[in-house]
C-alpha cells in the first residue's frame, strides 16, 4: 500500500500491444475525424456566440450540481446497497443502476411522468408549492443527477465491499460511535473511489443529452446545455456545432487528465 | 433514440440490399416525424402489394434526416417536411429523379385536451405564467411557427424549442405544456390534444416533397406513395394533397 506499482519494463507481449491498440484507435479516430472537420480560422468567432457562453453556462452549472448532489445522496446510498440488510436490497441494487442501461430518452420520460407538472409526484408538489421541474435549470440538473449517480453508486459500493473491516472494527471496539467510523475510518478508506466515482458522474452529466431534453426541454440560456446545443445547431450550422463539440471535449479531457494525474494514480 | 436507430440501420446494413436475384429486397425510408403514422400505412400497403419487398420507415427531424443522408446514410427514399430539407440532398446529387410534391399541412395551435390555460388563439403564446413549447427553428415546424408568428404579430413567450414536432406533441398531450404550435394532422392524430385554429391571414402552409435516392422499387415507392393508394392514406390523416 505504500510503495507505487512499479511499471512495466521491457517489451509487452505481442498480443496486448495489437489488441490494445485496436482499442485504443476506436476512440482515437473519431477524435480525429472531430478536429479535421474542426473550423480552426472561424474558432473564436464561433466560440464567443451567446449561444455557446450560455451552453457553457449551463453545462458547468448543472454537471458541477449533479456530482455534487449524486455524492450528497449517492454515498448513503452505497453504503446502505453495502452493508444495510433488508428485503429486496438486490432489487434495489438493480433500481439504482438501471440508469445506465436504460436509454437516456426513456429516463427521460419516465421522469416526466413521475416529476412532471402532472405527474404521479410532481403534481402535488406543484399543488402545494407552484414548483415546475420540467423546464428549469432544476429539471437539467435532476436529469444529469438521474443519470450520473449510478456510476458514483457503483463505484463506492464496489470499494466499501473491498475495504478490510477490521479498522472499522478496530475503531469501534476503542468507543468511537458508529458515524464517528464512518466520518474518520471508513470514508477515507474508500477516498479513491468516491473520488473517481465523483468524476465519472461529472463526466456522465456533462455529457447528457437524452433524459435532459426529454425532461427539462431545451431553451437556450435555461436549459440548453453543450448537448443539446450541438444537437440543435448541428441541424443549421455544422461549423458551429463542431466548434462547440470542441469545447465538450477539452473541457471533459482536461479535467480527466488533471484529475487523474492527481488523485487516481494514488494507490 | 434518432442515432441509436440510424446507428442500428447502419450496423444491419439495411439499405439497397440486393439479393442474389439482383432485385431489391429493402427499402429504406426516411421520412419526417409528422409523416409517421401515414407511413407506417403506406409500408403495410406498399409490402402487400409488392410481396417479398421489405419497407423500413426511419423518422425524426427533417434536419436530422438531412444531415444522415449527407453523411452517407445507406436511405432509399427521402420525404422531408420542407423543400428546404430537400434541397441539398438534391444539390449533393443523392437523388435519381427530381423531388415531387406528396402532401401539405397547416399549422394549428395544439393544447391538452382540458386546455387548462383556456387558449383562445395566437396572443395566448405571448402569456408568461403559460409553458409554451414550440419546435426548433432548424426544424420545419420550427421555422413554420416562426414565421406564422411574426405575420400574427406575436412575440411567443417560449419555455421550449423542441428538437422535433413528436416531442413537442407528446409534452403538449400529457399536458406538461400549455399550448404549442403543431401540424393540424398532430391534432387529428393525437386525441389527447385540440386544435385552435389559426386564421388563414396569418397561417402557412408546409409542403412536404419526396424523391427516391436509388433506382429500382425506392421509385416504386415514391410512385406508390404519391399514386391514389398513397394519396388517400394522407387524405385520411388530415394532409391535403397536390
Amino acid at each position: 500500500m505504500t510503495s507505487p506499482p512499479r511499471r512495466v519494463t521491457g517489451r509487452a507481449p505481442v498480443p496486448l500491444v495489437v489488441f490494445g491498440g485496436l482499442g485504443a484507435l476506436l476512440f482515437i479516430v473519431p477524435l480525429v475525424g472531430l478536429l479535421g472537420r474542426t473550423p480552426w480560422s472561424e474558432l473564436t468567432e464561433l466560440l464567443s456566440s451567446d449561444t455557446v457562453l450560455d451552453a457553457l453556462r449551463i453545462s458547468l452549472v448543472s454537471s458541477v450540481a449533479a456530482a455534487a448532489l449524486s455524492v450528497v445522496f449517492g454515498v448513503p446510498l452505497a453504503w446502505l446497497l453495502s452493508r444495510g440488510s433488508f428485503p429486496g436490497r438486490g432489487l434495489l441494487r438493480a433500481i439504482v443502476t438501471l440508469p445506465m442501461v436504460l436509454p437516456p430518452v426513456v429516463g427521460g420520460a419516465a421522469l416526466l411522468f413521475a416529476l412532471g407538472r402532472r405527474g404521479l409526484v410532481g403534481e402535488p408538489l406543484y399543488d402545494a408549492t407552484g414548483l415546475v421541474l420540467p423546464f428549469s435549470i432544476w429539471g437539467v440538473i435532476l436529469a444529469n443527477t438521474f443519470v450520473a449517480m449510478p456510476f458514483l453508486v457503483i463505484s463506492v459500493e464496489a470499494a466499501l465491499d473491498g475495504i478490510d473491516r477490521r479498522y472499522e472494527q478496530a475503531a469501534s471496539t476503542l468507543g468511537a460511535s458508529r458515524s464517528h467510523v464512518f466520518r474518520h475510518v471508513t470514508i477515507p478508506m474508500i477516498g479513491p473511489a468516491l473520488r473517481a466515482g465523483a468524476i465519472l458522474a461529472w463526466a456522465r452529466a456533462l455529457g447528457e443529452f437524452g433524459a435532459t431534453v426529454t425532461f427539462a426541454g431545451n431553451l437556450q440560456g435555461r436549459t440548453q446545455s453543450l448537448p443539446l446545443a450541438v444537437f440543435v445547431t448541428l441541424e443549421s450550422d455544422r461549423d458551429a456545432a463542431v466548434a462547440i463539440s470542441l469545447v465538450l471535449v477539452v473541457l471533459a479531457l482536461m479535467v480527466l487528465l488533471v484529475l487523474r494525474d492527481r488523485w487516481w494514480s494514488r494507490p | 433514440m434518432r442515432s441509436l436507430v440510424f446507428t442500428l440501420v447502419l450496423l444491419t446494413g439495411c439499405g439497397a440490399t440486393s439479393g442474389d436475384d439482383g432485385q431489391d429486397h429493402t427499402v429504406l425510408v426516411f421520412a419526417a416525424a409528422s409523416l409517421a403514422d401515414v407511413f407506417a400505412e403506406v409500408e403495410a400497403a406498399f409490402e402487400a402489394a409488392h410481396p417479398g419487398v421489405d419497407v423500413q420507415v426511419n423518422t425524426a427531424g427533417s434536419a436530422t434526416l438531412r444531415e444522415q443522408i449527407l453523411e452517407g446514410a445507406p436511405a432509399d427514399v427521402f420525404a422531408p417536411a420542407d423543400p428546404a430539407a430537400m434541397d441539398p440532398v438534391v444539390a449533393a446529387g443523392h437523388t435519381v429523379s427530381a423531388p415531387v410534391e406528396l402532401a401539405r399541412n397547416t399549422m394549428q395551435i395544439g393544447v391538452p385536451a382540458d386546455d387548462p390555460a383556456g387558449v383562445r388563439g395566437l396572443e395566448d403564446l405571448a402569456r408568461a405564467e403559460l409553458l409554451v413549447g414550440l419546435c426548433t427553428v432548424s426544424v420545419p415546424c420550427g421555422a413554420l411557427a416562426r414565421q406564422l408568428l411574426a405575420n400574427a404579430g406575436v412575440e411567443p413567450a417560449v419555455d421550449t424549442e423542441e428538437p422535433d414536432v413528436g416531442s413537442l406533441r407528446t409534452k403538449l398531450a400529457v399536458g406538461e405544456l400549455d399550448v404549442g404550435i403543431v401540424y393540424r394532422t398532430d391534432v387529428i392524430a393525437d386525441d389527447r390534444l385540440r386544435g385552435v385554429d389559426i386564421a388563414d391571414a396569418a397561417n402557412v402552409v408546409a409542403t412536404y416533397p419526396i424523391a427516391a435516392l436509388r433506382p429500382g422499387v425506392a421509385r416504386d415507392f415514391v410512385a406508390f406513395a404519391t399514386g391514389p393508394e398513397g394519396r388517400r392514406i394522407l387524405v385520411e390523416h388530415g394532409f391535403g394533397t397536390p
